[in-house]
């Protein structure tokens, strides 16, 4: 291993290859800054350029520095103006978008580049470490124990019930996995509740959904509220970048345990930064003090630290499968996965043998490329955020005008902006009414896959044998129910108390 | 009643109507083969219509008690006439007449006009800023997305790139 690791540190240092991973995170960012282009699509407009150089090792740094690049810009994003324009961002909008309204804009986009920088570097180490075993244990996981991961990850709905919500936002949930039902599934492949619509064969479009949800009902709000936009850092100072000492002890536990947690979530097949950023995100909400709880959602430096560390190890993780057995995990992987054969590398056991030069480079530059986001970002944190600092009256028909571009290149349909804009007058009207529109969103993303799964495992087993048949798939369904239950007890106990102190009085 | 609870009225509705589709005739296409599957299309919606039909009558009902001390709303839409109704509304009409007119009238044109028309709206009158800003904007979009993107996307009216 050691040889391997002294091959890759050659490679990654080379010249060339370093230009690659610092042109690779500079596209990522810019491109991923823009609603509507995840890294996928990214990757895939890459690919042409990748296969040019020639050189296996380069193109794929290339490539994995546009992957991390993208995703660190997608959250960017997310926390400025409040689109997401890539699912794995969406958790990263619940406290970063009300910390950049606070004022606090600078100090988000830190600690969402420090969460971010962590969680790819440990997520590096880790997948140096443990690369070939973690590959055994992710092909024992089947469709079961990924229904029962997807099922945990809805848990995170827990997160935004509160008090006097449990029911508002189980109701946007299932609201949620009822939109993904809507057209052709990939397991029965029959259209489904499109009412004879060709532009719903496909189903609703993420971005238009992720659009609809959270960028124009606070365009929307903008609008109707002129004194909401002069809030925050409204005025272009943008100061508080540094982190304390208080706050970076406070989110130093919650970047380690995400970055393992979202590392192991990476390496499963299918699972991704997605589900990833959600669970971490609950995880950290539901085992936090109840003060701590209350905080989230509202501008927690912990709830923007926890998905931001989740996904990129996530991503690192992906690549477990990848290099050592030749499985695509995600979407972004299976492209990597196609530009990789083009190249003529077959991924797969024998490529840490084969070609130890590219496994081992592949891996020291993932290390390198998230260091050269952290030291290209941190000090363009200032001139980012002055985004906020654009008048009123140019912002908002600028974050309308990008919302309705993401839609557009998503599905390159201009239908689908038309149901951008009636979904986005729903969402709006549901913000009037208090109802948590983000469980909404995570029960679409998570639902195609949730019903894949439960599908595959009820035709396995003929029936719902699966659940007492299969130990992991039964502790992860446990551990779901305690993560939906044990808030609601926990506030319950607390009220009975705070009930038995007012009668003591 | 307050618009929480109406808001639940109107998801029941469309989760009876789902439900009602899952239930009753969604299945009527499905070939026999499948049939003897333990799953089937309607399988899912159908469990998630009840649960779903289930959590709207208990948000309707009123069973859920809430917050002692309800926060304040962003917006009280009961007063909705005080706020920049007019101009929401507006943007809103821009941004389906957008969604109308980006293919017929081109991309450039479509949006140079939505972001002209949309910061008037707000009230913005500088139009030798407002003008260039927009047209520079939409340009660098457009270069982006059809250049180096490879996204179709006609600049122009179709009259225009047609020849007529």
């Amino acid at each position: 291993m050691l040889e391997g690791i002294m091959v890759g540190l050659a490679t990654a240092f080379s010249l060339t290859n370093l230009l690659m991973v610092i042109g690779g995170c500079l596209i990522g960012t810019f491109i991923g800054m823009l609603p509507g282009l995840g890294p996928m699509s990214i990757i895939a407009i890459m690919i042409p350029v990748a296969i040019s150089i020639g050189d296996p090792s380069a193109a794929l740094i290339l490539l994995a520095g546009v992957y991390y690049g993208a995703i660190f810009g997608g959250s960017t994003s997310s926390i400025l103006i409040n689109a997401p324009g890539v699912a794995s961002t969406v958790a990263t909008s619940f406290d970063g978008y009300p910390l950049a309204r606070q004022g606090k804009a600078g100090k988000a986009l830190t600690v969402a580049a420090i969460a971010s920088f962590s969680g790819g570097s440990i997520g590096a180490v880790l997948l140096m470490i443990f690369a070939p075993a973690l590959a055994t244990v992710a092909l024992l996981f089947h469709s079961a124990e990924y229904f029962a991961l997807m099922v945990v990850g809805l848990s995170a709905i827990a997160a935004f019930a509160g008090s006097g919500q449990v029911g508002k936002a189980l109701l946007m949930t299932l609201l949620g996995l009822i939109m993904a039902t809507v057209g052709e599934g990939a397991l029965f492949n029959m259209p489904r509740f499109t009412m004879g619509i060709m532009d719903l064969q496909s189903g609703f479009g993420f971005i238009t959904l992720a659009m609809a949800m959270f960028a124009l009902p606070e365009a929307m709000y903008l609008v109707l509220d002129p004194s909401r936009s002069s809030s925050g850092s409204g005025s272009g100072e943008i100061k508080d970048l540094r982190i304390t000492k208080a706050e970076a002890k406070a989110i130093a536990p919650v970047i380690g345990r995400q970055s393992i947690q979202g590392f192991l979530i990476g390496v499963l097949p299918g699972a991704g930064a997605t589900i990833a950023s959600f669970l971490g995100y609950a995880v950290e909400r539901n085992i936090a003090p109840k003060e701590e709880q209350e905080q989230f959602g509202k501008g927690s430096l912990k709830g923007l630290a926890a998905p931001e560390s989740a996904n990129n190890a996530a991503c690192t993780g992906s690549f477990v499968p990848l290099l050592t057995l030749g499985i695509p995990g995600s979407g972004t992987t299976a492209i990597l996965l196609g530009a990789l054969i083009a190249l003529n590398v077959s991924p797969g056991p024998r490529l840490m043998v084969d070609e130890p030069q590219i496994f081992w480079a592949v891996i020291i530059s993932m290390y390198l490329g998230n260091l050269i986001l952290l030291i290209l970002n941190l000090p363009l944190i200032p001139y980012i955020a002055k985004v906020l600092a654009v008048p009123r009256n140019y912002l908002i028909p600028f974050i309308l005008f990008f919302t309705l571009m993401g839609a557009y290149i998503g599905q390159n349909n201009a239908t689908e902006l038309l149901i951008l804009v009636g979904l986005g007058i729903c969402a709006t009207v549901l913000r009037f009414a208090d109802y948590p529109l983000a469980p909404l969103l995570i029960g679409f993303i998570l639902g195609r896959m949730l019903e894949d799964n439960f599908a595959r495992s009820m035709q396995l087993y003929d029936g719902l044998g699966f659940i007492l048949e299969r130990p992991m798939t039964l502790g992860l369904l446990g551990l779901a129910l305690i993560l939906v239950v044990l808030p609601s007890y926990r506030a319950r106990r607390a009220r009975l108390r705070a009930g038995g102190a007012a009668d003591a009085d | 009643m307050a618009l929480d609870r109406w808001i639940a009225l109107v998801i029941l509705m469309i989760c009876l109507a789902y439900g009602y589709a899952a239930f009753f005739t969604m299945d009527a296409a499905l070939p026999p083969f499948m049939k003897r599957n333990p799953v089937w299309p309607s399988t899912f919606p159908k469990v998630l219509s009840v649960m779903a039909v289930l959590a709207a009558l208990f948000v309707l009902l009123g069973f859920e008690k809430g917050a002692d001390d309800p926060k304040p709303m962003d917006i009280n839409y009961r007063r909705l006439t005080e706020y920049k109704l007019g101009q929401a509304l507006a943007l809103l009409g821009l941004m389906a007449a957008y969604a109308l007119l980006l293919r017929p009238a081109g991309f450039l044109p479509a949006t140079v006009g939505f972001l002209v028309a949309g910061a008037w709206v707000l009230g913005e009158r500088k139009l030798h800023i407002l003008l260039p800003v927009t047209a520079g904007a939409a340009g660098v979009v457009w270069y982006l997305v059809q250049q180096v993107l490879g996204i179709f996307l006609s600049p122009w009216p179709a009259f225009l790139t047609n020849g007529g």
